[in-house]
């Protein structure tokens, strides 16, 4: 087991994987809480499939080279948009569910008239993270550092505004300029994602280990914290399962993100019991 | 003029800088003027209740102070100076609302939003500093023991009071409350009366709070601001809860009626209704 391990690191194409799923294990576990305290969880999966249809769209016109800008443009787009609709969530929901259904079917479309490899049209619903090679590596270490740049600068007014958004627009934080930042951020997250777990499971990337934190603490560091640690687990324990056992990554990464957010559950209901003990006596 | 800085500083040694100071303030919103011809000076540690009916431009008064709305006629200053966003000068105490259950805050980190916020770049500076005013906030209104409590898990008497620390967390001169007592029960709203009254006491804290009933905060209310359709009259709650007086403004007839150490308004109740939106 253990030398068939070191064998698999040995491999360039799995080196270039598990960097690439580092890198994105810890934008996801970065926007993760915000994205659950802004309640965008439905957002991000429009937005996924924004990007997919952008991707298989690129893909189709202008051939594999232009996928990443493809799903780029797609899922900023969109984010832009959602971002932009505003705080009502009844009306927000049917938009994004609008949006996320036309852009679904014209993903299948485009996927539809594509007559190049197979392998190319599914890698953006699973992930072809096995097919990451340098330049990849490259492009999205440059992109995660800009996030994590812009996201040290705005995190307080961004949590401010995502958390507790009436006391912020009072207190002068731009509220309204800050959820565009953040849809970029998201959006920019999202396209990579897309290519490399796929559009279906970046909500398991970006949601899940969140949300599991959520159940354990509700210090907003320590959120991000295990939210980050949440991702790499399930991103790299994703790789090295899906290697070992020769199957899609994308399932692994799910059952593993699924298993934690059940432990946390069951601890967080434990730690709600003892606190409601404690409180009466 | 060899006396002009000796005047400056004659009046800055005998008259204290009013904490509010508007002076013919005209408020618009939606091409619709709220108010006009406002003058208004408060003082330091004065509590002065701003009432009238839904629509009368009570929470836009605060919004005009806390600097996020332009005045379209007059001039407002706020402990000397024009309202800017984000002033350390001003807390702000807004109406309760209830936290989702998963919300990931403790008490001292809502508490910490209320001092920076709204201010971009790394916390690495001043972290000892920003603990201690965070617990000084949280000993202020007798919530130490909320500190790493998840604030979606606290009741509504609980998430008030750290409200409270968080508006005053900055120490601040002016405290501007929009109904803080709201959906809050009795022995909540005297504690948070309470509060207020220990703080502008013991601070100076000069108090405007926005409600649509005065009897709770009657016994520490120096004056009334009272706004009905831009028609407003500013007074004690002697000279301004008459009969006369609020029939003038409803231009109605409306009794008041005092009934031991409360008062009571017989006449402009649907006009008083306070649940959402209101009568316009």
């Amino acid at each position: 087991m253990t030398y068939s391990l070191l064998d698999l690191l040995a491999l360039d194409f799995v080196r270039n994987a598990l960097v690439a799923g580092v890198v994105l294990a810890v934008l996801a576990g970065l926007l993760g809480p915000l994205v659950v305290g802004r309640g965008m969880a439905f957002s991000v999966h429009g937005t996924a499939e924004l990007a997919f249809a952008g991707g298989a769209g690129a893909l189709l016109v202008f051939g594999t080279e232009a996928i990443g800008w493809g799903a780029l443009i797609g899922a900023v787009l969109v984010a832009l948009l959602f971002g932009a609709l505003g705080r009502a969530q009844r009306e927000r929901d049917s938009v994004i569910g609008v949006l996320l259904s036309f852009g679904l079917g014209l993903g299948v479309l485009f996927q539809a008239l594509y007559t190049g490899r197979s392998a190319n049209k599914f890698g953006l619903l699973v992930g072809q993270i096995v097919g990451v090679d340098v330049g990849d590596v490259l492009t999205l270490t440059v992109v995660g550092v800009v996030v994590l740049v812009v996201l040290a600068v705005v995190r307080r007014p961004l949590l401010f505004a995502s958390l507790d958004p009436d006391m912020a627009a009072a207190r002068g934080v731009p509220v309204r300029a800050l959820s565009i930042v953040f849809a970029v951020l998201l959006g920019v997250t999202v396209a990579l994602g897309v290519q490399i777990v796929g559009a279906l499971l970046v909500l398991c990337l970006l949601i899940t280990p969140a949300a599991a934190a959520a159940q354990v603490t509700a210090s907003p560091t320590l959120a991000s914290v295990l939210a980050v640690v949440f991702a790499e687990i399930a991103v790299v324990g994703g790789i090295v399962a899906s290697l070992d056992a020769g199957l899609p990554i994308s399932p692994f990464v799910a059952s593993i993100a699924f298993v934690i957010y059940l432990v946390c559950r069951a601890l967080g209901a434990l730690r709600t019991r003892r606190r409601v003990a404690v409180a009466t006596p | 003029m060899p006396w002009g800085p000796l005047r400056d500083l004659f009046v800055e040694v005998l008259l204290v800088t009013p904490s509010i100071r508007l002076t013919d303030a005209e408020v618009r919103r939606g091409g619709r003027t709220l108010w006009t011809g406002l003058d208004l000076d408060v003082e330091p540690g004065e509590f002065v209740a701003v009432l009238g009916p839904n629509g009368s431009g009570k929470t836009t008064l605060l919004t005009v102070l806390l600097g996020l709305l332009p005045l379209a006629v007059g001039t407002c200053e706020v402990a000397g100076r024009a309202p800017h966003r984000g002033s350390a000068d001003v807390g702000y105490v807004p109406q309760q609302t209830s936290m989702d259950a998963l919300t990931p805050l403790r008490g001292r980190d809502l508490v910490g939003l209320g001092l920076d916020g709204h201010r971009f770049g790394l916390p690495f500076r001043g972290r000892a500093e920003r603990a201690r005013k965070v617990r000084e906030a949280l000993l202020q209104v007798d919530a130490l023991d909320l500190a790493d409590a998840p604030v979606g898990a606290l009741s509504g008497g609980e998430q008030q009071r750290l409200r409270i620390a968080q508006a005053l967390v900055g120490d601040p001169g002016l405290l501007l409350a929009d109904e803080p007592l709201h959906s809050l029960d009795l022995a909540r709203q005297r504690a948070v009366v309470e509060l207020l009254e220990r703080r502008r006491r013991e601070h100076g804290t000069a108090v405007v709070f926005v409600t649509h009933e005065l009897n709770p905060v009657l016994p520490v209310t120096d004056r009334v601001l009272y706004l009905v359709d831009g028609r407003f009259r500013i007074g004690t709650p002697d000279e301004v809860m008459t009969s006369e007086t609020l029939s003038e403004l409803y231009r109605t007839d409306v009794d008041v009626v005092r009934v031991r150490d409360r008062i009571v308004v017989v006449g402009a109740e649907d006009r008083l209704v306070h649940t959402g939106g209101g009568p316009r």
